[in-house]
This record gives structure tokens, sequence and C-alpha cells, in this order.
């Protein structure tokens, strides 16, 4: 009910940022243009409609998590907001939550009309809806969850700026750490491979929430890895979140 | 009578800075607040006011110390359950009306859909804001803001409220009204703890108050034992006779047109100059006996301290 009820302040909140208006401008023509480019392009026309619709989608979806994501907790104690609402009774736990679940509701919405547009199109050139295609949204959603999760871990100790650059930093790492996985399996036994896997093992892997070459040229993709997927955004979103929460309760609203 | 707050030894120490720099606040504050009295909590700017207040909410974790309402540990959500605050300078989400907002907060304490919109009705109704009840809170002006803040402060219908400058920014009527409100929460058998820098307000309606500075507390107690009923001066005001006619009855006499002040410290010659204007067909306008008050008692312990 509590977090409920900060969700749907949060989502009031976010509704009204224009930023997220002009990004979602800018997916829609991203996605529109994917049209174009079909048309410039050599092959198959419906391949590259495909294509840059869901990287329009992944891009300014996050852009989106990372630019009102990073704001919302900041924004709570700088207009002091905070003094009114920790003063009922509610677990700092309770207020995070509620955030997060505020910025999630407004990426789904958001996300949904941007898929909606590109699935219109798409369905203007094969006439038929793709589940392939429905999947590799619903997992680049997943990420916008996870990335979220870490706008509001980095919001509840940072500024807005520093805050977005630290989530921007971590959505990178995240897309090129597979290339620790390499390393790895060249590296010869001891203690610099352990390291290598230490490391890889913290960091983020963001490309396990990518489907989209799969989703592009119809590609079978085994369950489990679907699954395993789920899972691993799933328990990596928990974990940044018990970590936002451990910071915030330890922080003094002066 | 019971207590709904005690605090005890409560240390607070900020560290500010690239390179902290440790600067004390609350040097072991003490005291307790009475179930269904009205607290007033008094201090110069930068004593450790809204620290300690701020501790009590628990918005900032003190270095030591406990503190306790109605004799659960204030870090505990459920001892904010049965409180009420309004903050100094009352921040709320300025898109949303006072009826959104006062939703909002109703939502953050579980209330049903009926119990809800009663409570909203009753409390736009005592705060004065029916008629703007609809309009977005970043058209309020700040009196309006204040009542804003006072009606969310109460929509659990809390045994404590906490008020942090709540008269700041008011207009003289709306002093009074919201005066008249503290007065009514006590009435009901509520308890306040309210700080504030016009010590007339405190004065008028506090039972108890605690002097905080340099984050001690340096005088607590009763009003009543605190501000004596001694006579400090006397004001003489008199028409139709020159000054020079009491020179040497009391310091700091002044004349404006016709009338002359004079200020009397020795309670007998009060008498001297009653007599004195009778004689000589003067007049006497005003014969104002001044006792001791709560600013006199701040203003000489704090530059005592």
């Amino acid at each position: 009910m509590k977090i409920g009820a900060i969700a749907g302040i949060t989502f009031k909140e976010a509704k009204r940022d224009r930023i997220l208006y002009l990004l979602f401008f800018f997916a829609a023509v991203g996605i529109l243009a994917s049209r174009v480019l079909a048309v410039l392009t050599v092959g198959d026309r419906v391949k590259i409609i495909k294509d840059v619709g869901l990287a329009s989608i992944s891009i300014f979806g996050v852009l989106m998590a990372i630019l009102i994501g990073t704001g919302l907790v900041y924004k709570e104690i700088d207009k002091k907001t905070i003094f009114t609402l920790l003063a009922k009774p509610l677990h700092r736990a309770e207020f995070i939550l509620g955030k997060f679940c505020g910025l999630v509701l407004t990426l789904f919405v958001m996300t949904a009309a941007m898929t909606v547009i590109f699935l219109a199109i798409v369905y203007a050139h094969t006439l038929k809806i793709e589940g392939g295609l429905l999947a590799a949204v619903a997992y680049i959603f997943l990420e916008l969850i996870l990335v979220t999760a870490v706008a509001i871990l980095f919001s509840s100790f940072s500024t807005p700026i520093l805050s977005s650059l630290f989530a921007l930093a971590f959505y990178l790492i995240g897309h090129l750490s597979w290339g620790l996985e390499l390393i790895i399996k060249k590296m010869s036994p001891g203690p610099g491979r352990a390291l290598v896997r230490a490391l890889y093992a913290i960091l983020p892997d963001l490309e396990n929430f990518n489907f989209k070459t799969e989703a592009v040229h119809g590609l079978p993709i085994p369950a489990g890895i679907y699954l395993s997927s789920a899972l691993y955004g799933l328990c990596y979103t928990a974990f940044i979140l018990v970590l936002a929460v451990l910071i915030f309760r330890r922080r003094d609203f002066i | 009578m019971a207590e709904a707050i005690r605090i005890e030894d409560l240390r607070k120490t900020f560290r500010i800075g690239f390179i902290p720099k440790t600067r004390p606040i609350l040097k072991g504050i003490t005291f307790s607040v009475r179930e269904g009295e009205i607290f007033g909590y008094l201090g110069p700017n930068g004593a450790g006011k809204t620290t300690t207040i701020k501790c009590l909410l628990d918005l900032i974790h003190p270095d030591a110390g406990t503190i306790a309402i109605f004799g659960r540990p204030a870090a505990s959500p459920r001892a904010r359950e049965v409180l009420g605050f309004l903050p100094e300078n009352p921040y709320f989400y300025d898109y949303l009306s006072a009826r959104e907002f006062l939703a909002f907060t109703a939502d953050l304490f579980g209330l049903g859909r009926a119990e809800k919109e009663e409570r909203i009705a009753r409390l736009l109704k005592l705060v004065g804001l029916a008629r703007a009840a609809d309009l977005p809170l970043r058209k309020y002006s700040r009196g309006m803001l204040q009542r804003a803040g006072l009606a969310q402060a109460l929509i659990n219908e809390p045994k404590l409220v906490v008020l942090d400058e709540p008269l700041g920014g008011m207009d003289p009527l709306g002093r009074k009204e919201i005066r008249d409100i503290i007065v009514r929460f006590r009435d009901e058998g509520k308890t306040v703890l309210f700080t504030s820098h016009i010590l007339q307000d405190i004065e008028m309606i506090c039972d108890r108050v605690a002097i905080i500075v340099g984050g001690r507390i340096v005088k607590e107690g009763g009003l009543r034992d605190l501000v004596s009923e001694k006579v400090l001066f006397t004001e003489v005001t008199v028409s139709g006779l020159p000054p020079q006619a009491f020179a040497g009855f009391g310091e700091g006499v002044t004349s404006r047109g016709d009338r002359v002040f004079l200020k009397v410290y020795d309670e007998a010659r009060v008498d001297e100059i009653v007599g004195l204007v009778r004689d000589r067909k003067g007049r006497l306008v005003a014969l104002s006996p001044r006792t001791e008050t709560l600013e006199d008692i701040f203003v000489d312990t704090v530059t005592r301290t």
C-alpha cells in the first residue's frame, strides 16, 4: 500500500518530466526512420526495420531510465519533500522500492507505446506479429528494470549528473563485459584467471538480455536461455536494490 | 503524567567538507514532553532545534543517546504512526492540489477510502483551505502552504504533533488561527512540541519550554515557573505637563506632542507621579506595569551562555 502510494506519486512526477516526452519523440522518429533506411539499404528491408526499431526502443528506453531515474531520489532530498515523507511511518526501503516501482511503471508505459509503433510498422510490411520480436522487447524491458535500479542506487547518494555518468558507465561496461569471458577462455589457469573470473562475476553482463539478433533473423532460442537470462536480471536487480536500501538507510537528511 | 517524548543524552556531530571537519551540534540533550501539554522548544539560529527534531523523526541518526515516543524507540516506523509533523518550510509536490496531497499522505497511513475522504474534507475546513482545495500547491502563498502542511500533519489524527516554526510567514490573523488550532489540540488531549522564533506566541500558548543554546539545554520548565510575575518597571504616559516636571522620577523621560513617557523602576515612585499629575492638573493617560516576559528570559539566557 505504502510502496504503491510512493510508486503512484513517482509515476505522476515522471509523467510531468519533459525529457521523457523528448526521448519518446526521438524514439518514435528513430522507429519511423527505419522505414526510410530500409528503402535506402540493399538487402532485406524488414530486417533493417526490425533492427533499427529494436535498437531505438533499447537506447531511448535506457536514456529514459538513466535521465529520469538518477534525479528521482535526489530531487526528493534537494526539494526537501523527503522530510514530510520519512516523518510518516514509512521504512526507507519502502521509499526506495516505491520510487523504483514508479519508474518501472513509467518505463513500461513508454516501452509499450514504442513497441506499438514498432510492431505497427513491422505489421505493415509482414502482415504478422512475430513472437520473437515481443520476446526481444520483453528482455529489453528487463534490462531497463536493471538500469532503473542502478540509476536509483546512484541517485541515493550522488548528484544527478554524476549518477547519470555512473549509470551510463554501468550500461556500457555491461555490454562490453562479455569480452572478459573470451579472455578467461584464452588465459591459462592461475591467479590472473581467477581474478578476471571474479571480475566477470561481479560486473553486469547486459548481453544476457540481448535477443535482438535472434529476433531479427528469426533464430530459435532455447527456453533455458530465456529462463536463465530472466533469473539473472531479477537477481541482479534485487542485489542492486538491496545495496541502494543499505546506503539510503544510513543517510542523514540535514 | 505519562511522557509523550523522552530524549536522553542526545548527541550528534556533523562532518563537513572534503577533508571532514567535525562540528558538534547536539552535546547531550535531555528533556521530556509530557502527554497532553504544549511544549515550546526555543533557541537561537543554529542552536540545534531542527537537528533535535530531525533526530526525533529519524531523519538524522544520532551518534549517541536515546529517543522514545510514547515509550517506543523513535527510529521505529511504528512510533511515527501516532505522530504528525510539519517541517519548517513545508515543501510538497507543487503540481498536486491540497486535496490530492492529503490523499497521498492518507495512503501512507493506509486509510480506507471513506475515512480518507471524510478526514480530508474535515482538515481542509479546519485549516481554512476548503475553497482552495483543488488549486495546485504551486499557486499557494506561504501561509496557505503552511496550512496545507498542518493539514497533512493531522491526517492520521496523531497523539503527538511536532511543528517546526509553524507560525513563520503567517500574517497576524493566520498566526492567531494557527495558535487557536494548537490550543484546540491540547483541549483534545494531543501533545504538541513546537519551535518558534516568535516568543510571544510561545508565551501565549505553551505549558512548558526548553531553551537550547549551543547544543545544550540551558533552561527547562513550566512557563509560570520560569517567568516571574515581578514588575520590572512601569511605563507611565502623562499629558498636559512639561517633561521637566518629571525630572528625577525615572529613566527615559521622552515626549511626543503634549504627551510625556516615563519608565519608572521604583514602584513606590509611581504613586508619587500619580499624586504630582493630580496636583498639577495634568492627565494620566496610561500606566502599565511591565512584568518579566519569556523574551527577557530568552535574551538573558542566550547572552549569558
